[in-house]
């Protein structure tokens, strides 16, 4: 007996694995299987496509460049490359309610905040409210690392630097001549983790004395606490416009958000009628052949304005469609092919 | 002392009593590091080479390096990758600086220089911008890939291994893999050179008939029998075996190199107590070791009639004729040597005179004979030819005493020589072994393995030529080729033999050319003999490998071990370049072994050495069917797959990062980031195409090993064919476009729209940034990249399903883990919540399933159109196997995941009674097996090769 064990000490174990008989399931793509599949497929992605499509066309944007390369343009005084400050004012017109709630945007184009030595340049632990970063910011931010007398800059690099500086203010016309303010709600326009948890002033009160040895970034009119001065909770790294900023766009036209109308007296949308836009320009753009823009726009259930995703939908649906007819052909020609 | 390896001449010097005595030392004193001592307790000796000088060592070093087709188009696509790398990468640094001519856009108010990077210098700037863009896109050449293949290639190797078809239980030996770097190769297979002797055949010899001074014997029962005598001759009374039957017994028993082992525990007394039990004729224990099998069975076979070869000690060989012992003092022994193919021995005999016995081949001992039976007996060793034995035959010469006395000083002088030794010793041979007394000739049957016939017939079916190389002599090759289904009675079969003149040789190859293309119908096999071989290949290599590839089998005898690998050679650098599989199982064979694209070594009685050499070692010849219709197809489907599909997917990788500079005005800047750049090809796509490349089987195993024409389908490397590569590619291009595009239009169509990400949440408008719109490329792309190989994957086990769904679960787990914390030692947080912001957006959602099914849908259709329009064999096969399991098999994948094997049985019977028990489903697999195997030849019946081929021919030959 211990011989005859003895004899079989090489034989391979007899199991599911190690003979290659392991249970499975073996799918074939036929058009017996796929036709069904394909014609299901379809019909939803149609659904879907006819949806989409549907909402997107009912959202309302409206555009406008006030960059003033024209003569005719409101701005067009601003354009020329001057350090002032200057005001231009943007009337339009909205024929139909634009239904609330409205967001109000900004856009550049030909920008380009995805350059890699623009991204790169900003200190995380700054901007966390490391304070041992504010005398000694790290070296990515370098151009604005220091000034030109060796002080520390506080927010350091490129993108704190170039923050988008000019203001709007709204106001509806009416044909007495008067205007009326439209208030903007700048609140909850960054990510919720950005404004709580990822950007952190440091724990000095008052916040101003957590910058002494410092600098302002050399392209900003105030410094960094002192950015709105209506709401000291909006200032330093956690101010919205300034966390907005720091989320560089991925493409070099983009716009980002300004600013919501949450107002009672325009929950409901901007009515139709007169509007004044009042912009303090700033912000050099010609330079580089870039352009301003500002968008009014509410949104649906589904985001923003987007046609292209319901024609997607509704593309590949029929697509899915058409191919399970013509394999429905190719079947009833064909059939199985092994049964020839 | 000359070389150490092949050969080895010495002389040794002992002073013994001052009396300086010197002996020869040869090949055969020589021990070669491994060797083993048998027989004897101890044994005296000098080491002569040591370390790396000694024979393995040396051999080790040779051995050289075995590459699998595979691997080599594998280098060629990774040099056209390497090209599209530099291509990208120097078109990315020209287009940098064309841009950038522009003072606007290579340094706007908003992104100023450094000092430093103004001041560089312009070309190191270009260099290092070069150096930028080609580590950026470094990931389309596949690192990850080498090891993938070496896993795959090492762990798929146990399949062979543990393969209980390849496992001989008689024997008790399993396949062995000693290269796992060859696995596919199997897969491709085109040309089999096989040796006879112990492969095709058992290599266990049987004595059957001799000739004795041209009377024609059998052996029946322990006797010999003369041929038309009844088999019953009168019992009791013992043949009276006259004097030339006895002295040819003798010379049989007494002309050998067959050691005695006595079979009993070899306990301390050591010499003197076996040699009682020699004495004391306890022949039961006595075993016969031999190293060649012939000289074994006839040493057997003489026994059992009479001659028994009892003892040798020393200088004394012992022999016991019916009961009467006789001792024979061995005065010389003349080894057998591959060129003289003959061996002899010089005894003194009991009284007192000088015999000389010989032992050889045909051909290489009846033209030194003058005395005997020679006619008959040549027309006797024809005939057992014929039956396909093996023949010797036996010769002695008588000395006298004046002649001996000249024989022994040239043999002396001969082995003291140190210079040109062995030339000498072949004269002083040749000088002794003539004037010859034929005896007679003796023939020895070697058994054919099993299922030989169905091996080689499957192995012609796959497409494969089949040759058989024999060191046998024609007659006895071509009887052996016959009964193996090697050669078949309805081939006409072409000779190539005796040439003798390069002229002559080269008329004969014209003619047979001549006579193939005259007659297409009927298949040709040829035949050809070493010395004709070697003249065609001398001069006319292209005409005998025309004339030989137009013969459905080949048949090459009288070979000597180098011309076994010549033959292979030729082929493998013919311009055709096929793939050859060299099989073998002695020591002759293993040069062949070496030089074949692959060689597989057979378990047999002549040694370990074709084993040790050989890259694969089966214990039977018929494993080799299943070796390489079934292990071999899947291991080149397996890798193919594996191959094209990590190119695929590092293009799928690094296209849109690629696609990305042309939107950010080439600043190297990421797509994604960096730890996602690392993880893609380590854990989101690294498991299913390994576990695929593991258990992957597009057809059944029994399909595969009954139909064997399906080998063809992937025949030339075909799924590595330019083709194919192509396809992946430009499928891997596509796909990277469309993620990449895809991604940019549905978060927007109009451009502006981008940057704000307004599509995110319609209660509260957030904004996508650089880093969302690389988390929705490189979501959409891990997804689509995981199912694209999921479509290709037809064998779905539990592991399969767990790592191809474990993969995409794994990358949102990780994506949420990665983005949900902020990480201590990372100096930017960049991904800090970008994932759960890109997911909680529904547009996203939609944006990520319409990429993803636009992708893939090309691809459905595309597959679905080929199997219905144009199925390779290898689909319709599926189809066929398929039904059997497809409806149990899910449930079965699911059980086994969660129970194993155990948790299964209660399903199991519970699935017996739904189906009916398993046993029936398997019968049902064989009996199918059976009759597609005849589907086979209807379906394949174009083909030449196996047009006259029928089940019944060949079993009638």
């Amino acid at each position: 007996m211990v011989t005859q064990v003895k004899g079989f000490a090489n034989r391979p174990d007899n199991t599911a694995f190690t003979q290659q008989r392991l249970p499975a399931w073996q799918p074939m793509l036929s058009a017996g299987i796929v036709i069904p599949g394909f014609v299901l497929i379809g019909l939803a992605f149609i659904g879907i496509g006819v949806a989409l499509f549907v909402t997107s066309k009912s959202i309302q944007v409206l555009e406008m460049d006030y960059t003033g390369v024209n003569q005719d343009s409101a701005c067009y005084k601003c354009s020329d490359p001057n350090p002032e400050t200057c005001m231009c004012q943007l009337n339009f017109t909205i024929d139909s309610l634009l239904k609330g709630p409205v967001f109000f945007y900004y856009g550049l184009s030909n920008y380009f905040q995805n350059y890699r030595r623009y991204t790169v340049s900003k200190d995380g632990d700054q901007l966390s409210g490391n304070l041992a970063n504010f005398l000694s910011p790290s070296s990515t931010c370098s151009p604005y690392e220091y000034d030109s007398n060796t002080k520390p800059i506080v927010p350091c690099g490129s993108i704190a630097n170039s923050k988008f500086n000019d203001t709007f203010k709204l106001y509806q016309t009416f044909n007495n001549g008067t205007k009326k303010l439209v208030p903007f709600d700048g609140k909850g326009i960054a990510w919720w983790t950005d404004y709580n948890i990822k950007y952190r002033n440091p724990s000095v009160t008052p916040l101003r004395n957590a910058f002494n040895g410092t600098v302002k970034p050399i392209f900003w009119p105030l410094p960094a606490y002192e950015l709105d001065p209506k709401d000291p909770a909006n200032n330093g790294f956690i101010n919205q416009d300034f966390l907005v900023w720091m989320r560089t766009a991925a493409l070099p036209d983009f716009r980002k958000l300004y600013r919501r109308i949450t107002a009672p007296d325009y929950a409901q949308g901007l009515s139709p009628g007169s509007y004044m836009l009042e912009i303090e320009y700033n912000y050099p753009v010609l330079s580089f052949g870039g352009r301003k823009t500002v968008v009014f726009s509410n949104v649906s259930w589904m985001g923003g304005k987007n046609d292209f995703l319901g024609i997607a939908y509704l593309v590949i649906g029929s697509m899915c469609v058409l191919m399970s007819i013509v394999m429905l052909i190719v079947y009833a020609k064909f059939k199985f092919p092994e049964e020839e | 002392m000359v070389k150490p390896t092949s050969r080895f001449v010495g002389r040794i010097t002992v002073t013994q009593d001052e009396e300086e005595i010197v002996r020869p030392l040869g090949q055969e004193s020589l021990l070669l590091r491994g060797a083993r001592l048998k027989n004897t307790k101890e044994i005296f000796g000098v080491a002569i080479y040591t370390g790396m000088e000694s024979k393995m060592a040396l051999n080790y070093k040779c051995k050289s390096q075995k590459r699998s087709a595979v691997e080599k188009s594998m280098n060629t696509f990774l040099i056209i990758y390497l090209g599209i790398l530099l291509f990208e990468a120097i078109l990315s640094t020209i287009l940098k600086y064309a841009w950038q001519a522009e003072n606007q856009w290579d340094e706007p108010f908003y992104n100023q220089k450094t000092e430093q990077e103004r001041n560089s210098s312009p070309i190191l700037k270009f260099i290092s911008d070069f150096l930028a863009f080609l580590v950026l896109y470094n990931f389309i050449i596949p690192i990850s890939l080498y090891v993938t293949v070496e896993m795959q290639k090492f762990l798929g190797s146990f399949f062979i291994c543990w393969d209980l078809d390849l496992y001989h239980e008689e024997s008790d030996q399993k396949a062995q893999v000693n290269t796992s770097d060859l696995n596919e190769e199997l897969g491709q297979v085109e040309y089999v050179f096989t040796d006879k002797t112990g492969t095709l055949t058992e290599n266990e010899m049987h004595f059957r008939e001799c000739s004795i001074n041209g009377a024609k014997y059998r052996e029946v029962n322990g006797k010999l029998v003369p041929e038309g005598m009844n088999d019953d001759s009168p019992d009791g009374c013992t043949p009276q075996l006259i004097g030339e039957e006895l002295l040819f017994l003798k010379a049989v028993s007494l002309c050998h190199t067959v050691q005695i082992s006595y079979d009993q525990p070899d306990g301390l007394g050591g010499g003197g107590e076996s040699f009682s039990h020699a004495n004391g004729f306890s022949s039961n224990n006595m075993e016969y070791y031999a190293s060649s099998p012939d000289e074994k069975a006839l040493v057997e076979a003489a026994k059992r009639i009479g001659v028994a070869f009892t003892r040798c000690s020393g200088e004394t060989m012992e022999i016991r004729t019916f009961g009467k012992t006789e001792k024979y003092k061995l005065l010389h022994l003349l080894e057998f040597d591959a060129d003289r193919r003959r061996m002899s021995v010089i005894l003194q005999t009991p009284s007192g005179g000088k015999v000389l016995f010989t032992k050889g081949a045909e051909s290489a001992v009846l033209p030194f004979t003058t005395s005997g039976e020679i006619e008959k007996t040549r027309l006797h060793v024809d005939e057992f030819a014929l039956k396909g034995l093996r023949t010797l035959v036996v010769a002695c010469r008588h000395f006298s005493p004046e002649e001996y006395i000249d024989v022994d000083k040239h043999l002396s002088a001969a082995r003291t020589a140190l210079q040109q030794r062995e030339e000498k010793l072949q004269e002083a041979f040749n000088y002794i072994e003539r004037d010859l007394q034929l005896l007679g000739a003796t023939g020895v049957e070697d058994k054919l393995q099993d299922k030989v016939q169905e091996t080689i017939e499957a192995l012609r079916l796959a497409g494969i030529k089949v040759w058989v190389l024999t060191g046998d002599k024609h007659e006895t090759a071509v009887s052996v080729s016959l009964s193996c289904g090697h050669f078949h009675r309805t081939m006409n079969i072409l000779e190539l033999l005796q040439q003798r003149s390069d002229n002559d040789c080269a008329e004969q190859l014209r003619r047979l050319a001549r006579r193939i293309n005259e007659d297409h119908v009927i298949q040709h096999g040829l035949v050809v003999d070493g010395a004709s071989l070697s003249l065609a290949l001398r001069e006319h290599e292209k005409l005998f490998m025309e004339v030989c590839k137009n013969c459905s089998a080949v048949l090459c005898c009288r070979m000597a071990p180098l011309q076994k690998a010549k033959v292979v050679r030729l082929w493998k650098t013919s311009p055709e370049k096929p793939i050859t599989l060299a099989i073998g199982d002695g020591a002759n064979d293993v040069s062949m072994i070496q030089e074949a694209h692959v060689g597989i070594g057979i378990m047999g009685k002549e040694g370990r050495q074709a084993v040790r050499n050989s890259d694969y070692a089966i214990a039977r010849f018929k494993f080799l069917a299943k070796l390489l219709l079934v292990h071999g197809h899947f291991y080149y489907i397996r890798i193919a797959t594996l191959v094209q599909y990590f190119f695929y997917k590092n293009v799928c990788f690094i296209t849109p990062q690629f696609l990305y500079q042309f939107f950010c005005l080439f600043s190297q800047q990421t797509l994604y980031d960096s730890v996602y750049l690392t993880l893609y090809n380590i854990c989101f796509t690294s498991l299913p195409i390994l576990v695929y490349s593991l258990f992957e089987q597009l057809v059944h195993p029994h399909v595969l090993q009954n139909k064997p024409g399906l080998y063809r389908d992937i025949s030339r490397n075909s799924l590595l064919s330019f083709r194919t590569f192509l396809y992946w590619t430009l499928l891997g291009f596509c796909h990277a476009f469309i993620f990449f595009f895809g991604s940019y239009i549905m978060i927007g169509e109009d451009k502006s729209l981008m940057g704000n990400g307004q599509i995110l949440r319609a209660n509260r408008q957030l904004m996508f940034g650089n880093w969302t719109f690389g988390t929705l490329v490189f979501t959409v792309m891990v997804i689509t990249v995981t199912l694209k190989l999921a479509l290709e994957t037809h064998f779905w086990t539990w592991m399969n399903h767990f790592v191809t769904w474990g993969s995409i679960a794994f990358y949102f787990i990780f994506s949420l883990f990665y983005g949900g914390i902020i990480w201590p030692f990372l100096h930017t947080q960049d991904m800090y919540f970008v994932f759960v912001q890109l997911l909680s957006s529904g547009s996203a959602w939609f944006a990520i399933i319409i990429i993803i099914i636009t992708c893939l849908f090309p691809d459905v259709v595309k597959k679905v159109f080929y199997r219905h329009l144009q199925p390779t064999g290898t689909q319709k096969s599926q189809s066929l196997s398929a039904p059997q399991t497809q409806t149990l098999s899910c449930v079965e994948s699911l059980c086994c995941y969660q129970h194993g094997q155990s948790g299964c049985s209660r399903l199991a019977s519970l699935l017996e009674q739904v189906s009916g028990p398993c046993q029936a489903a398997d019968c049902h697999a064989s009996s199918r097996s059976n009759r597609s195997w005849s589907d086979t030849e209807n379906f394949y019946s174009n083909d030449r090769s196996i047009l006259t081929l029928s089940p019944m021919e060949s079993t009638h030959c």
